[in-house]
């Protein structure tokens, strides 16, 4: 538990927050995996990715069969965590404390409070200052993105959506959030106070965003990443890193690669890891880029957003 | 600044906390540019290797010939290496082991103080004046051996963390992450030194 203990007061300058912050500024820049069994995370650290997310079914499995989508087992993250030597996350339903605390006691170096999986309170985030591990959530706009920060968050990603191979919401996400940034740091002192009442965000956290023009902490990109053009295009619309989850690994939409039996599947799930870190890192090098998208042997199927109804929608959830 | 030239440092920036190091160099007083390929280390006075991924980073030296460029680059030329960037630096990598440039003497255990949940923030005494400094450490290496020739500038329960060899200076922890701008200055007097 953190020094800041039963004080969810804002304080950006907190020894406790800059180390979490800390661990983000060392994830920038890199590609953060979800990864179902050891296999992935192998292949995941081998590729070069920063760090690796810990979960039993993708988000385009999770959506593809339904059902209500939990906390991993400890055992399969126990076992990723002994596999690589890169930072693990894992992922808590929002508002689900009692899963972030199992997180935490495994040793978890960050715990994603993600939409993908279903919420455990309708109304409620979790409380994330009174865990020493860090957390990063999903948020669509500015207002969100600091409601986050206030409960606690170390990072922001945007939600885009999540399990489609589609990254038109992971760019509609984040061109939200850099306009209302930049849209804040020309407001006058007695408008900022209306901002902060119109984005539903702590004055406070308004008033930093307006000074220093960027967020208080790291802003990531997730939700629909699956080529390196993909991973190239969000780290120039302002991304600091990015999240690729079903992008990697996924033959379709409910179906898996089979690394760990067929060594062509494999192969392809290797190419599509190293050139979206390729990219990542490359992202302003169109020629490098070109070289990476020509060495991908295959790409997730991917589903169109616009052909998703509206309540079937993951990044609505959360508050 | 005495010095009226300002020196060009460049920042290792395939992944990890690039942005910190050219802000805080820039802070020191340096110009500050970013290098991702090996063409990029041609004409710079000094290079900073970031804190990061170490087996990140691996996977882009082992590429373009890159791994050998540097190393022929830092044998001239001064190099201020942080936590993933000492790893990458240091003679022998353990835990697990892992290529790297062999050129500081010393033993580096990767992620050796534990995982993300016992990062932590020290004020601790140095060699440098100015009294403590702060040490934030994350994930952080430990260099469990150095060789004679390595001069020890700071040490946390008895284990180097800030380290001088030549033209090499490494710190486990990130001096770019705090405010306080006297090891980048210490840097900087190096590659003055270097120059002349």
């Amino acid at each position: 538990m953190s020094e800041a203990n039963g004080n969810s007061a804002i304080n950006l300058g907190q020894s406790g927050l800059r180390v979490k912050v800390g661990l983000a500024e060392m994830l920038k820049g890199g590609v953060i995996m979800d990864v179902m069994n050891v296999e992935q995370a192998r292949i995941a650290e081998e590729s070069g990715a920063v760090s690796v997310m810990a979960l039993e079914r993708v988000p385009a499995m999770i959506r593809a069969e339904g059902g209500v989508a939990r906390m991993a087992n400890p055992k399969l993250i126990k076992e990723i965590i002994a596999a690589v030597s890169i930072p693990v996350m894992a992922k808590a339903r929002i508002g689900h404390f009692a899963e972030a605390q199992i997180l935490e006691s495994l040793g978890v170096d960050y715990i994603d409070e993600s939409e993908v999986l279903t919420p455990a309170d309708e109304l409620h985030h979790i409380d994330k200052h009174q865990f020493k591990t860090p957390f990063v959530c999903g948020a669509r706009n500015i207002g969100e993105a600091l409601r986050r920060i206030a409960e606690g968050a170390a990072m922001i990603r945007t939600k885009g959506e999540a399990g489609t191979g589609d990254v038109v919401h992971a760019v509609k996400h984040m061109r939200q959030i850099v306009k209302d940034i930049r849209q804040l740091t020309v407001l006058s002192e007695e408008e900022l106070y209306t901002a902060a009442k119109e984005h539903g965000a702590p004055y406070e956290l308004v008033s930093w965003v307006a000074k220093n023009g960027k967020l208080p902490v790291p802003n990531f990109s997730a939700g629909g990443i699956a080529t390196p053009a993909d991973a190239a295009l969000m780290r120039q619309l302002g991304a600091e890193s990015v999240f690729v989850g079903s992008g990697i690994f996924m033959k379709e939409r409910a179906t898996p690669l089979d690394v760990e039996h067929n060594p062509k599947e494999r192969a392809e799930a290797v190419s599509r890891a190293k050139a979206i870190v390729i990219a990542t890192t490359h992202f302003n090098d169109p020629k490098i880029l070109a070289e990476a998208s020509e060495s991908v042997t295959g790409t997730m199927k991917g589903l169109a957003i616009a052909a998703i109804e509206e309540k079937e929608l993951l990044q609505t959830r959360g508050w | 600044m005495t010095d009226t030239k300002q020196l060009t440092i460049g920042v290792l920036a395939i992944q990890g906390d690039y942005e910190a190091h050219a802000r805080a160099l820039q802070a020191a007083g340096a110009k500050t540019v970013e290098v991702r390929k090996p063409e990029q280390l041609d004409g710079l006075d000094g290079l900073a290797m970031p804190g990061g991924e170490s087996t990140t980073m691996l996977k882009f030296l082992e590429r373009d010939e890159f791994f050998e460029t540097l190393q022929k680059f830092l044998k001239t030329t001064p190099c201020f290496a942080t936590c993933a960037g000492v790893i990458l630096l240091a003679k022998r990598v353990l835990h697990p082991e892992q290529a790297s440039l062999g050129l500081l003497d010393a033993t580096v255990e990767r992620n050796a103080y534990g995982r993300q949940i016992d990062s932590t923030i020290l004020m601790q005494q140095t060699k440098l004046e100015g009294g403590p400094l702060e040490m934030v450490f994350i994930r952080a290496p430990r260099i469990t051996h150095v060789d004679k020739g390595v001069e020890v500038l700071a040490e946390r329960d008895g284990f180097p963390v800030l380290v001088r060899q030549g033209n090499i200076l490494a710190a486990t922890f990130h001096p770019e992450i705090s405010p306080d701008t006297r090891v980048q200055k210490l840097f900087l007097e190096m590659v003055r030194a270097a120059k002349k």
